[in-house]
């Protein structure tokens, strides 16, 4: 493993004296996953400190409720050394691992991986076209997308970016779990993933510890988060159902695209793409209306990012549906799969990536939680 | 303006008074001489409240009955505490969660951690800061005019009767006039020069846990202007902490909890008392007066390896050498004594089976003082040391009142509109020692009575 950088050890160290003070104030223990995974240690090692990280979603109750928070002397706040340490987390164990780097000014990244991509498509489009045919309007029974974008090469690419995507997250994963100490099989016990999945489906730990929801994005407690997180989680897995139906009616029954509106991919996709508006909108909003304490601002390029991507994912997505047979299409949908690949190609650089690292976390919350305990005398 | 009543102080025995007389229909206005980060006084380092309860409740297991409360406190009191005041509080503890979770406090559940004494104690969920936010989020909505940042400093009386407080703020005086008032600003623990008074030299080394707000001027406002004292000023609750706390506002962590399982030495390394007597928390409550009445008030915890991590783990990393002599050294302890007083009680230990959850027969012979639990030789390095202090929590002299929580004069009538509660009459109820979770039962039961009792005045 390189060496870490002198933030990332500044960083741990901060963490580390945090826990220290947490660990012997304990008040936090109903809030989350998180305190009761650290109450089991009396030392936090560096993996400890990115499995911890990893546990929290940031919502803010801690530091409400914190006696030592600033301007108290000790200066603690929890939430914030977290979601620093999260960032590097993403770096340090991102594959290949020259591109951890991106985590830094994700926002910047996504900018320019969004304007490569429609620039790319645009120019494909055109060099497989001719120019003419983009701006030509076509009827649903000409195969309009495939008029101007040659099936095979669609598929082909977005493929190829698949499969790296994929490749990241797996070597991601395969760099994290083994550093938290943990063998490969313990991850897929059937019963502590399951409980994870079901953390991860309902947001469990976004409820405020009593079910009041949690203190985002002000003291308030709140369901705002939560809800607009389904709205963002959900309406991508629709629109991810959608495609995979797709595949399926393409190769499995040769009906080429467009589908009518009725069709089921059709209707996934259009729920799910509302669901990606309601969704990465309303997240954004209650983001702008954060309590600054809590902001790391260096991972706001990263978070805001990645959110409007999945906005113009659906607004693209949704216009090119309803505007398929008018001429607007080649533009709509160059500019379309250029935003989605842009999405794909950023997804292991950048927000999305908290999804593999706190399933990661959540297992093993699960796992450690039926494990005999350090025994420290009770009070 | 002029409001109905008048609350005095930011902590639980305030809020409650505020809740009780806003809901009651009366106009309230509070003063808080901290800022807004650091309102709630002391109640905002707590953790729980003691209840009794007759069947299992909501978060408290099994049984915790009037009668055997009020033996625990009878017990740590030694008698010195009004009986009737304090049955009071006690009974009261069993019916308040519902009205507190009304105003958004929220309980944890039993979840099996370290903490949990759930049989007697319902912990906040978040601690005391998380319930004070959600008391005052529930005055803001209720209407309550709240006000930082403004000191009281002193109370205008009429034969007996309240009319109006001199505040300072922004640096300058106001007088805030009101139909009656609640006192609830807490005791004088953070007023050094009055501990030093009360202790003599020795308080110059406490350290105060809680807030640095709690100066006692309306205290000993009250006491100049006839208001019935009672209690003594050098009653008050008083823990054995790390004596590398914050002076003020050090809070829950600074606790060193492993008194029991090594030995505790003064400055000349000798020990000065039995250290397996009691379990936390009882034992917890005593030490501090132990290390008070030591020379330099300081005594260093001394434990070996085979303890570590036994105990809850506290804020400050111990200082730790391979032999006792370098260990010593490290604490400023005379190598030879340190040695010498280990010798002896390693020599005196008997052989028994360890097990620090139960009274067990680990104990030692033939030295003074003994070690009558938990006894086992400290012989393996590394060798650990904490440096302890006094740590006060709160003072117990206050004023005395009566079962409407109204304050006593000294010619032992109540003033018709002056109501006390909290840590300013806890006194009533604890002449001494104390049982976990029992301020925010005094501050919880007097405060709620003060504001009901206050509404009460103003409308008739
Ligand atoms: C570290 C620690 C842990 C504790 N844990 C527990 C526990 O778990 N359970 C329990 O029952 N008890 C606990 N206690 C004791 C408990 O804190 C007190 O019994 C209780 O908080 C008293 O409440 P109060 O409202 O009277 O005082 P406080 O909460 O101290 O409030 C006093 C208020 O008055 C204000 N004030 C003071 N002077 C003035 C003035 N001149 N003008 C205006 N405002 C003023 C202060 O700023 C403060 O807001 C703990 C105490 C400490 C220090
Ligand atoms: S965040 Fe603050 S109140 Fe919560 S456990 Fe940590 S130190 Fe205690
Ligand atoms: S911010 Fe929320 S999720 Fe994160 S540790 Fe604190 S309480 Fe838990």
């Amino acid at each position: 493993m390189s060496a870490a950088s002198p933030r990332l050890e500044a960083l741990i160290g901060e963490a580390q004296r945090v826990l220290a003070i947490c660990n012997a104030c304990r008040y936090c223990e109903g809030y989350c996953a998180t305190f009761p995974a650290l109450q089991r240690r009396l030392e936090f090692t560096e993996s400890d400190v990115h499995y911890l990280a990893n546990l929290c979603h940031n919502c803010g109750a801690c530091l409400y409720a914190c006696q030592y928070a600033p301007p108290h002397e000790f200066q603690l706040n929890f939430p914030r050394v977290l979601a620093q340490v999260r960032q590097q987390t993403y770096r340090k164990y991102a594959w290949p691992q020259a591109l951890g780097a991106l985590y830094e000014r994700n926002g910047l990244v996504v900018g320019l991986a969004t304007a490569a991509s429609i620039a790319f498509l645009f120019i494909f489009t055109s060099l497989v076209s001719d120019p003419a045919r983009l701006f030509q309007a076509y009827s649903d029974a000409q195969g309009s997308f495939y008029a101007v974008l040659p099936h095979n090469l669609m598929a082909g690419l977005f493929t190829a970016v698949s499969l790296f995507v994929m490749l990241a997250f797996v070597m991601g994963f395969i760099r994290f779990w083994p550093d938290l100490g943990e063998e490969p099989g313990e991850f897929v016990k059937p019963r502590t993933f399951a409980e994870a999945l079901h953390d991860v489906f309902t947001l469990k730990y976004l409820d405020g510890g009593s079910g009041d929801g949690c203190t985002y994005p002000d003291a308030q407690p709140s369901y705002a988060r939560r809800t607009f997180h389904h709205f963002t989680f959900y309406g991508f897995m629709l629109c991810l159902a959608a495609t995979s139906v797709a595949t399926v009616y393409h190769y499995g029954f040769g009906w080429k695209a467009p589908y009518a509106l009725g069709s089921v991919p059709v209707v996934l996709g259009i729920v799910g793409g509302i669901g990606l508006i309601v969704g990465p909108a309303g997240l954004l909003w209650i983001k702008s209306r954060r309590d600054p304490e809590l902001v790391d601002p260096r991972q706001d390029g990263m978070d805001v990012g990645f959110l409007v991507l999945l906005l113009l994912v659906s607004i693209t997505g949704l216009a090119l549906t309803f505007l398929r047979e008018t001429r607007a299409m080649g533009v709509l949908l160059a500019v379309h799969l250029g935003v989605v690949l842009a999405l794909f190609l950023t997804l292991p650089y950048g927000k999305f990536v908290h999804a593999l690292y706190r399933f990661a976390a959540l297992v093993r919350f699960h796992l450690e939680r039926r494990r005999p305990r350090p025994g420290i005398a009770p009070e | 303006m002029s409001y109905d009543i008048l609350v005095l102080g930011g902590g639980n025995a305030a809020l409650c008074a505020t809740l009780m007389a806003r809901e009651a229909g009366a106009t309230v206005r509070l003063v808080e001489w901290a800022p807004q980060h650091f309102r709630g006084g002391n109640s905002r380092h707590t953790r729980n409240i003691r209840s009794m309860h007759d069947a299992p409740a909501d978060v408290l297991t099994d049984t915790y009955p009037e009668e055997e409360y009020w033996q625990d406190l009878l017990k740590v009191t030694g008698g010195q505490t009004d009986e009737k005041l304090a049955r009071m509080a006690i009974r009261h503890t069993a019916g308040c969660r519902p009205w507190m979770s009304k105003h958004g406090v929220r309980f944890q559940p039993a979840l099996g951690g370290t903490l949990h004494v759930s049989r007697t104690n319902a912990f906040f969920l978040g601690g005391g800061k998380a319930l004070m936010n959600a008391y005052y989020r529930s005055a803001q909505a209720l209407g309550v005019e709240v006000t930082y940042d403004t000191e009281v400093i002193d109370l205008e009386m009429e034969g007996g009767t309240f009319r109006s407080a001199t505040v300072i703020r922004n640096g300058a005086e106001e007088k805030i006039h009101a139909k009656a008032v609640v006192i609830a600003c807490g005791g004088f623990e953070s007023n050094l020069e009055w501990l030093r008074e009360a202790w003599g030299p020795p308080a110059d080394n406490f350290i105060v846990r809680g807030t640095p707000y709690n100066t006692g001027r309306v205290l000993k406002a009250l006491i100049a202007k006839g208001a019935k004292s009672i209690g003594d000023p050098t009653q008050g609750h008083c823990v054995a902490i790390d004596a590398r706390s914050p002076k003020f506002d050090g809070g829950i962590v600074t606790r060193v909890d492993c008194v029991s399982l090594g030995i505790v030495v003064n400055k000349h390394g000798e020990r000065f008392y039995d250290e397996g007597e009691d379990f936390w928390p009882k034992r917890y409550a005593i030490w501090g007066r132990l290390v008070a009445q030591q020379p330099d008030q300081i005594a260093y915890s001394i434990i070996d390896v085979k303890s570590m991590g036994k105990f809850m783990p506290p804020v400050f990393p111990p200082l730790k050498a391979g032999s006792l002599a370098e260990l010593a050294k490290m604490l400023t302890l005379d190598p030879a004594a340190l040695e010498a007083t280990v010798r002896r009680f390693n020599d005196a230990v008997r052989p028994g089976t360890f097990d620090h959850t139960i009274f067990d027969d680990c104990v030692t012979e033939g030295i003074t003082p003994p070690k009558t639990h938990w006894a086992r030789k400290i012989d393996t390095p590394p060798f650990y040391g904490y440096p302890l202090r006094p740590g006060i929590t709160f003072t117990y002299l206050g004023v005395k009142i009566d079962e409407r929580a109204r304050m006593i004069m000294a010619d032992d009538k109540p003033c018709a509109n002056v109501f006390a509660a909290g840590e300013i009459m806890a006194g009533n109820v604890l002449g001494k020692g104390y049982i976990a979770g029992i301020g925010m039962a005094i501050g919880t039961a007097f405060g709620r009575i003060a504001g009901e009792e206050a509404a009460r005045h103003v409308r008739s």
